[in-house]
């Protein structure tokens, strides 16, 4: 995989709003991560040129492992280095990470509660061409399964940036999921990241949606869309998916008629899953999950995928609106 | 090479190697369960690296300088906490909660339960790439301290180990040294009928490692192995120990059906009289 040209960000305005790939925001906070603190150690599975952990390799090669094609070695020593009292940061693809390593991740990483952090790349259906032998979209389901274990989907880069940042201060096992595509940035200006701490744009009268990943911003056109029908629809980001922050959940479910979640991943076991089982137990309310329905993805370009699965805001306007029929 | 160890302190070794065998079949008849054939063939090694080689102290079990060992057959469990109890991490009396619910000695080894265990195993194949890790960990930090890593020879049919056997060279890890416990045996049988593993000392040399090909119940042949490894460079080293499963206890030795079956207390008493002699 060869790295992409990428153009300098510098002296760019921090606040300029910049459609900017969550895996470029991992590489540049990386950087600044490796600069602060001698203890990150860096260890990819040969895709540092696509994770982004390349830069990190560049600038700190005596702190970077390259494992080559072996991810469950990958995990495995990332463990091991922890013990020795290093912040570890794991990368590949999200398919690779978390489904070929998952034993090592769940006997190694989460039963002793070690110290590292799997960032994964490449997840959803917006890897694109590469297909569905590439596109993660059970990733956050069998991560959230396990003890210990820290899950978060970050929204755009802005987050990502202060996510990778939190989760270094942060001691336990943390899997964050990013992805390929460029996504536009959603979060406000004075936004501040917190583990477990959902971001409310704001909360509707008629319904809600509870979203990960790039599907923030998604709801949130669609949000625009059905106010200009005359619907009130809030739009929450759910980014750390486990611990779910249920308070906000609750807060969501009780003022409107309707709960929507939208992910770019399975229905099964993922957001939807977290939020119907909280509120199932707890205040039970009428829910549609958006997602991948028990299939799995195809070649084609991220646009034409999000929209042959649904998950555009087209697709949530009309869920939306059939739900509050 | 003649290890520079006295034959008295040879012949202290050998009678420790004893008393973890008398604490392994005791804890696992009072456990009703567990791993007796893996435990007693390795117990010679475990023997010389708690008692002679490995600098730790038990007082003080994350002392930073500390020599590190993870036993990737974590089955073998029995072994390594009777050389804790042995050497003092905890009170001997807990050796007899072996597998008891609430008690820190678990099925299998639990870093978040029991001091002196540095990571939890028991899901073979994973050991060495955590070994791999620490050695890493260690260089960075310009520590002189040294990683044991003892695998079944059963667990090596696991792909991660050779994933792992790669990055120990690749990365010029002299500060590890693994140990393969070589019995012969896993569950289903030999290991030369259920999955072939041989020519152990020819895969380890063509990955890079310096083989040490040694009879893993000779007290002696241990220490020099383990003298050696601490002064090669360059490269891991693999001691590729010969062993017998059930070692010790003769109607034990080389039954593949005491892999995972605990002696009953009859089978207790009598091979107490026998390693008792």
């Amino acid at each position: 995989m060869g790295e992409r040209k990428e153009k300098s960000e510098q002296g760019k305005q921090s606040t300029e709003k910049k459609s900017i790939a969550t895996r470029d925001a991992y590489g540049e906070a990386l950087l600044e991560l490796g600069k602060k603190r001698q203890d990150i150690v860096v260890l990819d599975a040969d895709l540092s040129g696509s994770t982004k952990t390349g830069k990190f390799a560049k600038a700190f090669p005596e702190r970077f492992y390259n494992m080559g094609i072996s991810e469950q070695d990958l995990i495995g020593t990332a463990g091991g280095l922890s013990i020795t009292g290093k912040l570890p940061f794991a990368s590949t693809f999200a398919v690779f990470e978390t489904g070929r390593a998952w034993e090592q991740i769940r006997q190694t990483v989460c039963y002793s509660n070690l110290n590292v952090k799997l960032v994964a790349t490449h997840s959803g259906i917006t890897v694109g061409e590469d297909g569905a032998s590439h596109q993660a979209i059970e990733d956050v389901a069998i991560m959230r399964v396990l003890p210990n274990m820290t899950v978060i989907v970050p929204a755009d880069g802005v987050e990502t940036k202060q996510v990778i940042h939190a989760i270094s201060d942060y001691h336990g096992p943390v899997y964050v999921r990013l992805g390929r595509s460029k996504v536009p940035v959603v979060m406000p200006d004075d936004y501040e990241f917190k583990i477990g701490k959902a971001h409310t744009f704001h909360l509707g009268k008629d319904a809600n949606i509870v979203a990960m990943g790039i599907m923030v911003a998604v709801s949130l056109e669609a949000s625009k869309i059905l106010k200009d029908d005359g619907l009130d629809v809030g739009v929450i980001n759910m980014s750390t998916v486990k611990p779910l922050d249920t308070e906000t959940v609750l807060e969501a479910s009780k003022i409107c008629r309707l709960i929507v979640t939208a992910e770019e991943h399975s229905t099964i076991g993922g957001l939807g899953s977290a939020v119907s089982e909280f509120l199932s137990e707890n205040h039970p309310a009428r829910i549609i999950r958006i997602g991948i329905k028990d299939d799995f993805g195809c070649s084609g370009t991220s646009g034409e995928l999000l929209k042959l699965y649904g998950l555009t805001a087209e697709n949530i306007v009309k869920t939306i609106k059939e739900g509050l029929k | 090479m003649k290890p520079n160890v006295s034959e008295k302190d040879i012949a202290v070794l050998r009678e420790k190697a004893k008393t973890l065998r008398i604490e392994i079949l005791k804890m696992l008849t009072e456990a009703g369960s567990g791993h007796t054939g893996g435990s007693l063939s390795a117990a010679d090694i475990v023997t010389a690296l708690y008692f002679y080689k490995m600098r730790h102290h038990p007082n003080d079990p994350k002392w930073i300088e500390r020599d590190r060992f993870i036993l990737s057959k974590g089955h073998a469990a029995p072994v390594l906490y009777a050389a804790l109890a042995l050497s003092g991490y905890f009170d001997k009396s807990l050796l007899s909660t072996l597998r008891k619910l609430g008690s820190p000695l678990q099925g299998h080894p639990c870093s978040r339960k029991l001091p002196g265990i540095e990571i939890s195993t028991g899901s073979l194949g994973q050991g060495l790439s955590i070994a791999n890790g620490i050695a890493m960990g260690l260089k960075l930090d310009s520590l002189s301290s040294r990683v044991y890593c003892l695998l079944g020879d059963g667990e090596i049919q696991e792909g991660q180990v050779w994933e792992a056997a790669m990055t120990a060279s690749h990365y010029n890890l002299d500060n590890l040294c693994a140990i393969i416990d070589n019995n012969g045996l896993q569950i289903d049988g030999h290991c030369c009928d259920v999955m072939c593993v041989e020519p152990i000392v020819n895969k380890w040399a063509a990955f890079g490692w310096h083989v040490l090909d040694i009879n893993g119940h000779d007290m002696e042949a241990i220490v020099s192995a383990l003298n050696e490894a601490g002064t090669l460079k360059g490269k891991p080293t693999m001691i590729v120990a010969r062993t017998v499963k059930g070692k010790g206890v003769s109607f034990f030795e080389g039954k593949v059906e005491y892999h995972g079956l605990a002696p009953t207390h009859e089978e207790l008493e009598k091979a107490l009289k026998e390693l008792k002699g």
